[in-house]
Formats: structure tokens, C-alpha cells, sequence
């Protein structure tokens, strides 16, 4: 069966300028985050229809394809494959830029159809789809677009051993075993801009630790919490981040389930991902399979990790009930969603924006409600005949938490799961006695366990994965350096689908 | 032959602007600049060959014939039959694309036609901002606007 996918964006900039970079065949290996290095063979230039470009990505593939046409009228170009690591057979792509008038910008269009063997075409059309087109639609977003090149330090600020915007490949030291690398280091409580990027040293790891080379690091909420100091889980100076995915570099003594080169994933109760490399306890480190990317799994395993924890333990989900999600949209929203919905419960998902609404209708949620508070109240006592939801899933705190209680059915659940508005502050526990509410303030690290339940957790989330009940939606990739770009973008709300960094090796 | 390109975001899915424009009788509902439209000989308006008949809010009658409807490629192609503005030989084609992320849609409209020389500056930019453009704003606003 023939696999179609398309992906498209709009770009902050005049066509032309999109035109300019992306008509060299070989540019990509400037603005793809997954290639390491690129080159056209022979002597051909990047304009000769029948080019042929051999690349290498940072997972170490490596790929052939052939520029079969090229258009400065339409501006296009369209090129199969002609090797790959992956079973991608009769692979042909186009990749077709429109000018949008309307504020001089450009419409891109990246599309592909290919033949895969049985059974892997889910797999691989979301391989295509999000890890090679939706990562590099928003890698060149980012070039064009607003702010991502905003990220040199500001006059006044600390002068720093190494640049900040370009730290050098990071190497290995060797005395001492100690690896340098770069990181983001936080020196002061507070905005975005106290993300700071430096060149640190990594130690050799201890007993029950592993050193990691990390490929893909997780953003989350909670570093914003980390950052500004209103969560007291990050001691000055320090490294926020709680999740990434990569690769064991070094092993210390009493590891038994890791091995040096294995491909891992950890969502960790301490800080420190936001970093080339790591050296942490092993036990929370879980092999990564096969068929899941290091983007994926650092964009989705500490959500999604959170959501099985949430759906399966805090609250029991049961087939029937109605569950409502707020901030249905976001890293957490999204996969617990899908979730809930995949063990039975009907999905009310509210979402601050109508365009957050369509990713949280995808994603599973039966009804999506946009609005005021009043609108979500109006919404929810017709959906449920006036009887209220079983249980809500609130990770807003302050604003909304009264709110939530009002929802709920007799003998509701209130699961308050994180504090994005503010703290909840004081309750009045009698309160809850007005519907016999049950109230759950959940911190996800107690919930954790050992290698063995974080492995069951992880396998749960990967088949879910590989069965396309979940998602993984990547909503953007930027440079580790660019980590305050990624703190803005999440505390304003801007972004659909969960943020990664990628740390330069 | 003269052309005029006018393109731009709409902020919503494209198959919900798409529901909405395809309808060859429906200016009037969506553009600010129709007042009223009928489709000629009791006809159907997504035959292909149907013809709308339709005035301008000042005044003006145009009458277009629909060459091409695409359900999809989610686009429609028609042509003047008759109008106040002096051109010949004018196709125009209106063409919807999704955006895939954000779940947006990129439209596009552009025509060809005929004209004196002398006048085509004044045509392209009349029926570029005037219709096309003044048409994907009210389409904007009734999806609501662009974050």
C-alpha cells in the first residue's frame, strides 16, 4: 500500500528568501537538526538535476538521494531515495514554496509518498511525518522566524569563559575522566534570561551511576518552576531539566540493566538535563527500543510517564466515566487525553485557544470546549445532563481550581496536578464536603518507583506509540543554547505539542 | 495578459473554509462586496458549467461561468461572462491548501486576463486588494484572527 504524507507551515519570510536556501540540494545539512554531515557527490553542484547528496545523521544512518527536478518558476524540488537505513522503497518527495501575500511570508509544503513493507506503515509515516518533516519545518521556522536568534547574551551580563551562542564540540578530557560540554546554567532565581548557556565539566560516573550523552532533552513546566525558584527542587547554581533521551557513554561500577552505547531515556525527580552530557543514577535510566527516536522519547516520557501516573494510579480511569482535561492541548494534555480515552472514559478537553482545539480533538478528547469559565460550565452540564464530570485533571493551579470542584459530579475527583497559574494556596477541606469530593495533590517523583515499574510505565507508553493510540507531536526543536526561546514560547502559551532541545556534540 | 496573485492564512481547519467558499452562489455570505447572487436557469450551483449572476454592493452586475470544482483538490476555476470592469478572456481560480501545523489553511486566488495595457495596473491591483484580498479578510474574521 502506498504511504502519503504531508506536512506543511508557514514561514515568517518572503519566499524568495525561503527559495534562496532551500534550492541548494545540499543546504539541508544546514538547516536539518538530524544531519550530522552532508555532501553532493562527485563534483556536481546543487543544482544539477541528477545531483546526488550522501548524508550521515546524528543516529549515525546514512542516506543517498538523487534531486530529480528543480524549479525556479515554482519554486520546487522534487528527489527520491536512493539509500537509507530505513525501508522507505520507492520514496519520492516534493518540496513546493507559495507566496503568502498577505504579510509577505511563505507557504511550504513538504510531501512524499513511498511503498513500506506490511505493518510498518504507521510507523514509518510517522517517522517521516513528525521526526524528519515536522522537525525540519520547524528548524526553518525557527532560522526565519521571530526571536530564535535572539539568543546572545544582553549587555551587562557576566562575561563568560566560552561564547555563549556557539560553544565548540564537545570533547572528551580524558584526565580525570571528566567530559566537557555545554549546558545551560542557572545563577540567579528568574525570567528566561537567567538561562544561561556555559561549558561545564561531567563527571566520571560513581557507583549505581551512568554517564549519558544526551541527543534530546525534554522542556517541561515544572523547569519554569525550577527556573524562577518558585519550585524549591533546583539549589543555585544549578541545570533544570528533568528529562532527556541519548546514549550510555560511561558506566559506573554495580549497573546491571544498561549497557555503554545502549539508547536511554530517563524522566528523573532532580534536575539537570538541560546539558550535553549527564552523569546521574542509573536507576531511573530505561533503554530505549528500536523503532522510537531519541526526539520522541524526550519529548513525550516524562509527560507521558506523568499521564500513565496520573490515568492509571492517582485516579483510577474506568470505562464510562467522564473525565475533563484541562490544558488539553499541552505535553501533559495531549497524552493523558489519549489515554483516558483508550481505557474507556468519555474526554472533555478545554483548551485556551481555538487553535489548540483541532490537536486536542486528534489526540482523543470526545468534546473541546474554548471559552470563559462560564462557557466550560454551560458546555459541561449539557454534556453530562447537569450531573457534572467524574473526575477533572487540572495542572493549572490558582485560576482554575475552584472552578474544578464546581465541575465535578458527587463523589468527583479532583486531580491537581501542577500549579502553571499559581499555587492553590489555602483550602477550606470542608468545602469538599458539599459533593464529597475527593482531592488528589499528586507529586509525580513519589509515584516513580523503581527501574522495574518505570520500565513497565515506559513499555506501556511505547506500545501505545507503536499502536497510534498516542501521538507523539513534537512541537518544536530548538538548540539547547535557545532554551530561553523555548521558556518564552511555553510560558506564553505559544506552542502546540511538546518542546525538546538539542544539545551540538 | 495581465495576472493578479493574492494569497493568505485563514485560521482555521481547510476543510471548515473550504464548506464555506465552495459553494458557487455564496458571495454574498462570505465576501463583503456581493449583495446578492442567483445561479442562472434554476440550476445546480456545483454543476460544472453552472453560471452566477450576481451584484456588486455598488451596484454592478457580474455574471461567471464555473470551469472547474474540485472537491478534491479542494479549488474552483471559473470565468467572466460579463462585468463593468472591461476585461477579456479573464479565468480566475480559488484554491485552498492545509497547513498542517496548527491546522490552518493557505488560500490562494489568482486570475488572468485581458486588457489595454493602459489599464491593467489599475485592474490587477483593483481585483487583487479590492475582491481577493478584501474577500480572504472578511473570511479572517469569521474564523477569527490569526494569533
Amino acid at each position: 500500500m502506498t504511504v502519503r504524507v504531508v506536512r506543511s507551515t508557514v514561514i515568517d519570510a518572503p519566499v524568495d528568501e525561503v527559495w534562496r536556501l532551500l534550492r541548494a540540494f545540499n543546504s539541508h545539512a544546514d538547516w536539518h537538526p538530524a544531519i550530522a554531515r552532508s555532501g553532493i557527490e562527485g563534483e556536481d553542484p546543487g543544482d544539477l538535476v541528477g545531483a546526488v547528496r550522501a548524508f550521515t545523521l546524528r543516529d549515525g544512518g546514512f542516506l543517498r538521494e538523487q534531486l530529480i527536478a528543480l524549479s525556479d518558476k515554482e519554486r520546487s524540488l522534487i528527489y527520491c531515495l536512493l539509500e537509507a537505513p530505513v525501508r522507505l522503497d520507492g520514496y519520492v518527495a516534493t518540496i513546493s514554496l507559495l507566496p503568502v501575500t498577505d504579510g509577505d511570508r511563505t507557504f511550504l509544503r513538504w510531501a512524499c509518498s513511498f511503498n513500506p513493507p506490511r505493518g510498518q506503515e504507521s510507523a514509518l509515516a510517522l517517522l517521516v511525518g513528525e521526526t524528519i518533516y515536522g522537525t525540519g519545518l520547524l528548524a526553518l521556522r525557527s532560522r526565519f522566524g521571530q526571536g530564535i536568534r535572539q539568543s546572545e547574551p544582553r549587555p551587562g551580563q557576566p562575561a563568560l569563559a566560552v561564547a555563549p551562542d556557539r560553544p565548540p564540540p564537545a570533547r572528551h578530557a580524558g584526565s580525570r575522566g571528566r567530559v566537557r560540554c555545554e549546558a545551560i546554567v542557572v545563577e540567579a532565581y528568574g525570567g528566561p534570561d537567567v538561562l544561561v548557556p556555559r561549558i561545564i565539566e561531567v563527571p566520571a560516573p560513581g557507583g549505581g551511576e551512568v554517564r549519558l550523552r544526551h541527543e534530546a532533552i525534554g522542556v517541561n513546566y515544572i523547569d519554569v518552576h525550577c527556573r524562577d525558584g518558585s519550585f524549591d527542587l533546583m539549589p543555585l547554581p544549578g541545570i533544570p531539566g528533568m528529562e532527556a533521551a541519548g546514549v550510555v557513554a560511561d558506566l559506573g561500577p554495580g549497573v546491571e540493566h544498561l549497557a555503554i552505547g545502549d539508547r536511554v531515556v530517563y524522566a528523573s525527580a532532580t534536575t539537570g538535563a538541560y546539558s550535553g552530557f549527564r552523569t546521574m543514577a542509573a536507576a531511573s535510566v530505561v533503554r530505549l527500543p528500536r523503532d522510537i527516536l531519541e526526539r520522541t522519547a524526550a519529548g513525550i516520557f516524562l509527560k507521558g510517564i506523568m499521564a500513565d501516573i496520573l490515568a492509571r494510579d492517582v485516579h483510577r480511569a474506568r470505562a464510562g466515566e467522564v473525565a475533563l482535561v484541562r490544558a488539553a492541548a499541552g505535553g501533559v494534555g495531549l497524552l493523558l487525553s489519549a489515554m483516558l480515552r483508550s481505557l474507556g472514559a468519555t474526554v472533555i478537553g478545554v483548551v485556551s485557544r481555538q487553535e489548540k482545539a483541532a490537536a486536542a480533538r486528534k489526540a482523543g478528547c470526545d468534546h473541546v470546549v474554548v471559552g470563559t469559565e462560564t462557557e466550560l460550565t454551560r458546555a459541561v452540564e449539557s454534556l453530562t445532563g447537569g450531573r457534572g464530570v467524574d473526575v477533572v485533571f487540572d495542572g493549572l493551579g490558582r485560576d482554575t481550581f475552584v472552578q474544578s470542584l464546581d465541575l465535578l459530579a458527587l463523589r468527583g475527583h479532583l486531580v491537581s496536578f501542577g500549579q502553571t497559574t499559581g499555587p492553590v494556596g489555602e483550602l477550606n477541606v470542608d468545602r469538599l464536603a458539599a459533593k464529597s469530593v475527593r482531592l488528589s495533590r499528586p507529586n509525580i517523583s513519589h509515584y516513580l518507583g523503581d527501574t522495574e515499574e518505570i520500565e513497565a510505565r515506559a513499555s506501556r507508553l511505547f506500545a501505545q506509540l507503536r499502536a497510534g493510540t498516542l501521538a507523539a507531536s513534537i512541537g518544536a526543536a530548538l538548540p539547547l543554547r535557545d532554551a530561553r526561546e523555548a521558556h518564552r514560547a511555553l510560558e506564553a502559551r505559544r506552542n502546540v505539542g511538546a518542546l525538546i532541545l538539542i544539545p551540538e556534540h | 495578459m495581465a495576472n493578479v496573485y493574492v494569497s493568505s492564512i485563514i485560521d482555521a481547519p481547510a476543510a471548515r473554509v473550504w464548506a464555506v467558499v465552495r459553494d458557487f452562489n455564496g458571495l454574498p455570505a462570505w465576501t463583503p462586496f456581493v449583495a446578492e447572487s442567483r445561479i442562472e436557469q434554476n440550476d445546480r450551483p456545483d454543476r460544472v458549467g453552472a453560471i452566477r449572476n450576481f451584484h456588486l454592493k455598488d451596484g454592478g452586475r457580474i455574471r461567471e461561468r464555473l470551469l472547474a470544482l474540485s472537491d478534491y483538490d479542494l479549488s474552483m476555476t471559473y470565468s467572466i461572462l460579463e462585468s463593468p470592469m472591461g476585461v477579456e478572456n479573464y479565468t480566475a481560480t480559488l484554491k485552498l491548501m492545509p497547513v498542517t501545523e496548527g491546522d490552518r489553511t493557505f488560500a490562494e486566488w489568482s486570475a488572468e486576463f485581458d486588457c489595454p495595457p493602459e489599464r491593467e495596473a489599475e485592474l490587477v491591483s483593483h481585483v487583487g486588494r479590492n475582491f481577493f484580498q478584501a474577500a480572504f479578510r472578511s473570511l479572517q474574521g469569521r474564523f477569527g484572527p490569526i494569533a
